[in-house]
């Protein structure tokens, strides 16, 4: 790492700092705190104004009724959300179930196909540097342009089609991906798979790299062919990097949002709503803000739960 | 100490530099200076360049006709332009004048986004009674004009067919229409009516919960409007949802396609359900041979959605530049303005002076017949409750548009729009 | 067995070679939509329809021009667009570079009373993903002052939506980068900073020349990685900001896209958005690479 992307803002703020400081090393605690205090606060602050409150917020107001403008003051209204969620909004348990069927493609398929292309690209062969460009651009690539330009290209008329055409010989009856209920879920899994392994190699690369190459001159000794290499040495040695990868992705997966948003609005027949797409709706479009919290508490939950489900397969292996 | 308080100096400092730069982004609203009064104004019309034309002209006369006032305009296109108007009234950053659709007028009066309008009732109530906007028992909206739906023909092609012509008083029956249809399919229209399912947003509840009404059905129980129980998933709107479902299951009408009359146009399709906003195109491309029908009668009438953009004033508009609002309004509401827009964008004038003046809808215009139609109009629900309903009839529609079981979508629709309406306390009715 | 030996390395080496066929179809698989976009954006769109079904769909052949992008400019104020994506992020990034690090900073080099509790505090909020508190946070700011220099007089304003501050304020203090810069620090040895406070050096100073010069790979990291999300942003800016002059490039495109542009200009849009953002990382490909890995480490 020799580049620095930075300009350096210490420096900048280099000029605020006094140069006399007559303290003594014994007043040095006492001062340390104060200055430490000033440290965290424009952090702990910001913290706290945008994401501890705003969760203490999401907890509150979804046990209320209330809006983002109305002339009605929000009223307590009990588990009435989140009895609706679960009991009157089919949409929402539409929106569960498609968050998980996504997750539960993508997940392993990302993860899988991430060390396939970490274990290539691992190679020593000429020109691998390039080959890793080339499938991390994508992850630079913003999602919106990347739900834009596939929306393009699932068109009827679309590049996808005329593809699937050709290789067919003909035989392919273009679809109309994102309109039909059984196709625009998988439609939207390939692109977002797509565009986000690039990243999942990267972080099986720096896995792979710390596994020391004694160890695979060992195993070839032992006569071990490359399956056995992998099984015996890179996998094991991949173990805590498995674990952080899972878990980055199943959450980003459950908060899958702009490709819908952009792509399908939720639809055909609400085979694409999430429960990220479904609070937007129900919580800002639709300005049900008490509502949209329910759902947000719901994933957040969920995320918990994921959260300490990675918590205690790694202290397993401890 | 010393350097907390530098850290502090330097929180506050980019603190500033922050707010600075977010300032010096905005329009220096110049209500300290001494020109001009500057009020602002918002249009949902940014895909629509013949519409912003007559605005641009409006605003550049109204500007140059005095010196008290200045309207500056910004445009929005239509998709995004309801959420930019909720989260600008959240903030209180709602600008003095600003356009909606009619039917999201009760709802943002409620709210208190908008004001009672206060302008000149002269000019009000010479105005379709579909151009105006009531909440309350006051007006808080006006509009410029009105449009129609049509059902678009070829007399050539309904006479080799042997397709009866209807006409206003005698529209199709909802059996012929679909007979009609069929023997179009048969004549080789891979569509037989390009209906604009492929649109999105209000044109849904606009083009089709008229059908629902004349099925008998409707969005809101109209004697309460407290519930959609029993109206939006009865037994006629289970038969409009099934009619509307089976032209898509016989391959009658098209899910994809695109947006506008083209298609029609260029003789892919038998007929097009469409706006009068695309009435001219098609007499370029069809000439004589176009026919503007009235929309078949299921049962009660036909119906066609009236009420479309009007203008109104926001609610903390106050001071000079709300006299500024009002006094652009009333300048606006000009004949010659009304004939322009009737004219460039191609929309029936609202009132009685225009309409002469138009070039399209005068008595001899070729667009005459849509005058007529307006007859048919129907207004949505005039409840708070619209701006769900709409977006809650717009899902189920599609939803059975893709073949989900009719009776089912509908009830769904039910509880939300009656989830929605008990949320708001009945929304004070 | 040292037969099989020399002949397995002899396979090994041509084997090896085989990898390469999976790996340019990868490349391909990953490389074709974006010269699809780069391609389509130069040509009008009946020639796009019309390229579809053969191989000249990947080629700038025929009727090629910059009037897609012409069109971009003359429909919606991109260059403002761009202006406020830059101002965002750059003033995201540097701001959250000042903050974080000196939190990583009072975190793992100075002992103080609630150090332990706040650095437990912070990284139990790092599984809180913003889409959660998207929603309630809408209602939030919705409610927050906004200050803003009016006549020469400091005045605040309720409802911080549609302003710059609602875009970045947000994002500046972030859970992740505070906890990179607390590890990146905490392996800096501490008889430096011992050295320097019998030299009577403040514990800022000894921030700002002693550890931060130190610790350039931390600040890159964390400026690539809150860099891209900030540039990227989607979700918020769309519920937050809707007048014209203040939008990012992002929610500008699904503006623009609704206006029911041709396809065409769509693409020249996502171009001249996607461009810049591809050329910085080819340049500095080795230190986003990195800053990624290092993203990964925690596990």
């Amino acid at each position: 790492m020799t580049t620095s992307l930075n300009a350096g803002p210490p420096s900048a703020a280099n000029p605020t700092a006094p140069e006399r400081a007559p303290a003594k090393r014994r007043h040095g605690k006492q001062r340390g705190h104060s200055v430490a205090y000033a440290m965290v606060a424009p952090a702990a602050l910001l913290l706290v104004m945008f994401l501890i409150i705003p969760v203490l917020l999401a907890f509150g107001l979804s046990f209320t009724n209330a809006r983002l403008i109305s002339p009605n003051p929000p009223r307590f209204v009990g588990l009435d959300n989140f009895i609706r969620a679960f009991v009157g909004d089919p949409t929402f348990i539409r929106s569960l179930i498609n968050t998980f069927l996504f997750a539960v493609v993508v997940v392993p398929v990302q993860a899988g196909l991430g060390l396939v292309m970490a274990v290539l690209v691992n190679q020593k062969l000429r020109g691998t540097t390039f080959f890793r460009i080339v499938f991390f651009i994508p992850v630079v690539t913003s999602i919106v342009v990347v739900s834009i330009l596939w929306r393009f290209m699932y068109q009827p008329d679309g590049i996808i089609n005329s593809f699937i055409d050709t290789i067919t010989f003909g035989s392919w009856e273009g679809i109309a991906w994102l309109s039909n209920p059984s196709t625009a879920l998988p439609a939207i899994i390939v692109l977002s798979i797509w565009q986000a392994v690039g990243f999942h190699m990267i972080i099986w690369l720096s896995g792979l790299q710390t596994i020391p190459e004694e160890l695979y001159e060992a195993a070839r000794m032992d006569g071990a062919g490359p399956w056995q290499q992998f099984k015996n040495v890179t996998w094991p040695g991949l173990r805590p990097t498995m674990v952080f990868i899972l878990v980055t992705i199943t959450i980003a997966a459950l908060g899958l949002f702009v490709q819908i948003d952009v792509m399908t609005q939720g639809g055909p027949r609400d085979s694409t709503t999430t429960l990220v797409f479904h609070a937007v709706r129900r919580g800002y479009r639709e300005q049900q803000t008490g509502y949209g919290a329910a759902i947000s508490l719901i994933f957040f939950v969920l995320v918990l739960a994921i959260a300490l489900i990675q918590r205690f397969l790694t202290r397993d292996k401890d | 100490m010393k350097q907390g308080r530098a850290l502090a100096a330097l929180a506050v400092v980019s603190a500033l530099a922050v707010t600075g730069c977010a300032r010096a982004g905005e329009d220096p609203n110049g209500d300290g200076g001494d020109g001009p009064a500057q009020v602002t104004l918002w249009t949902h019309s940014a895909g629509n360049p013949a519409e912003l034309e007559v605005y641009n002209q409006i605003i550049s006369d109204f500007n140059g006709s005095q010196d008290d006032y200045e309207v500056v305009s910004e445009s929005f296109p239509q998709g995004a332009y309801n959420d930019a108007i909720v989260a600008a009234a959240a903030s209180g950053d709602l600008p003095c004048l600003l356009d909606m659709d009619g039917p999201i007028v009760p709802n943002w009066a409620w709210a208190g986004y908008i004001q009672p309008l206060g302008i000149s009732s002269e000019i009000t109530d010479s105005l379709l009674p579909t151009a105006v906007g009531m909440w309350d028992d006051e007006v808080y909206s006006a509009g410029y004009w009105d449009a129609a739906l049509a059902i678009f023909a070829r007399q050539s092609v309904l006479e080799a067919n042997d397709i009866r012509i209807p006409t206003v008083d005698e529209p199709w029956t909802g059996e012929e229409f679909d007979a009609a249809l069929r023997t179009l399919q048969g004549a080789g229209y891979e569509t037989a009516i390009d209906i604009g399912a492929e649109d999105v947003g209000e044109w849904w509840p606009y083009a089709y919960s008229p059908f629902l009404q004349s099925f008998g059905g409707d969005l809101i129980d109209r004697d309460t409007y407290l519930s959609a129980d029993g109206v939006l998933n009865g037994p006629e709107a289970v038969a409009f949802g099934e009619w509307f479902q089976g032209l898509f299951a016989d391959g009658l009408a098209g899910i994809d396609g695109t947006v506008g009359n083209e298609e029609f146009n260029r003789d892919e399709v038998g007929l097009s359900y469409t706006g009068v906003w695309n009435a001219l195109g098609s007499i370029e491309a069809v000439g004589d041979d176009l026919l503007i029908l009235p929309p078949p009668d299921f049962g009660n009438g036909p119906k066609i959605g009236g009420g479309s953009w009007q203008w109104g004033i926001a609610a903390d508009c106050s001071g000079p530049e709300l006299d500024g609002a009002r006094a652009y309004l009333e300048f606006s509401f000009d004949a010659e303005y009304i004939a322009a827009f009737a004219d460039k964008q191609i929309v029936i004038p609202a009132t009685e002076e225009a309409t002469e003046l138009s070039e399209y809808f005068g008595e001899d215009g070729q667009l005459r017949p849509f005058t007529e139609l307006t007859q048919f109009a129907v207004l949505r629900p005039e409840t708070p409750a619209y701006a769900v309903i709409s977006t809650t009839f717009e899902r189920a529609a599609k939803d059975i548009m893709n073949g989900a079981d009719v009776q089912e979508s509908l009830d769904q629709a039910v509880a939300d729009i009656d989830a929605d309406i008990e949320n708001n306390d009945g929304y004070g009715f | 067995m040292t037969d099989t030996t020399i002949t397995m390395s002899r396979t090994r080496k041509s084997r090896a070679k085989l990898l390469y066929i999976p790996m340019i179809v990868l490349a391909l698989v990953f490389m074709f939509p974006l010269v699809f976009m780069f391609v389509s954006s130069l040509k009008p769109d009946a020639q796009i329809l019309a390229d579809v079904d053969s191989f000249r769909a990947f080629l700038p052949v025929g009727d090629i021009s910059l009037a897609n992008y012409t069109g971009v400019f003359e429909r919606v104020p991109f260059a403002r667009f761009l202006l406020n994506s830059i101002v965002v992020t750059v003033l995201i990034v540097a701001l959250g570079l000042v903050v974080n690090s000196l939190a990583g900073f009072a975190l793992s080099r100075m002992e103080w009373r609630g150090r332990k509790i706040l650095l437990t505090v912070i990284i139990a909020t790092l599984i809180v993903p913003f889409e959660t508190i998207a929603v309630p946070m809408v209602y939030w700011v919705s409610l927050l002052p906004t200050l803003l220099v009016e006549d020469g007089m400091v005045k605040y304003d309720i409802g911080m939506l549609n302003t710059y501050e609602v875009m970045i304020l947000p994002f500046i203090a972030n859970a992740f980068s505070i906890f990179l810069f607390t590890q990146y620090f905490s392996t800096i040895p501490t008889s430096l900073d011992e050295a320097a406070r019998i030299d009577g050096a403040g514990w800022f100073s000894i921030y700002a020349r002693i550890i931060a010069p130190l610790s350039g790979p931390a600040f890159a990291t964390v400026a690539i990685l809150t860099f891209l999300p900030a540039w990227n942003s989607y979700l918020w800016p769309l519920m937050v900001v809707q007048q014209e002059s203040l939008r990012p490039v992002m929610v500008g495109m699904q503006y623009f896209f609704q206006l029911n542009t041709a396809w065409g200009e769509v693409m020249a849009y996502t171009s001249l958005i996607t461009l810049p953002v591809l050329l910085m990382f080819l340049v500095f490909q080795r230190a986003f690479v990195s800053s990624i890995a290092a993203s990964g480490v925690k596990g």
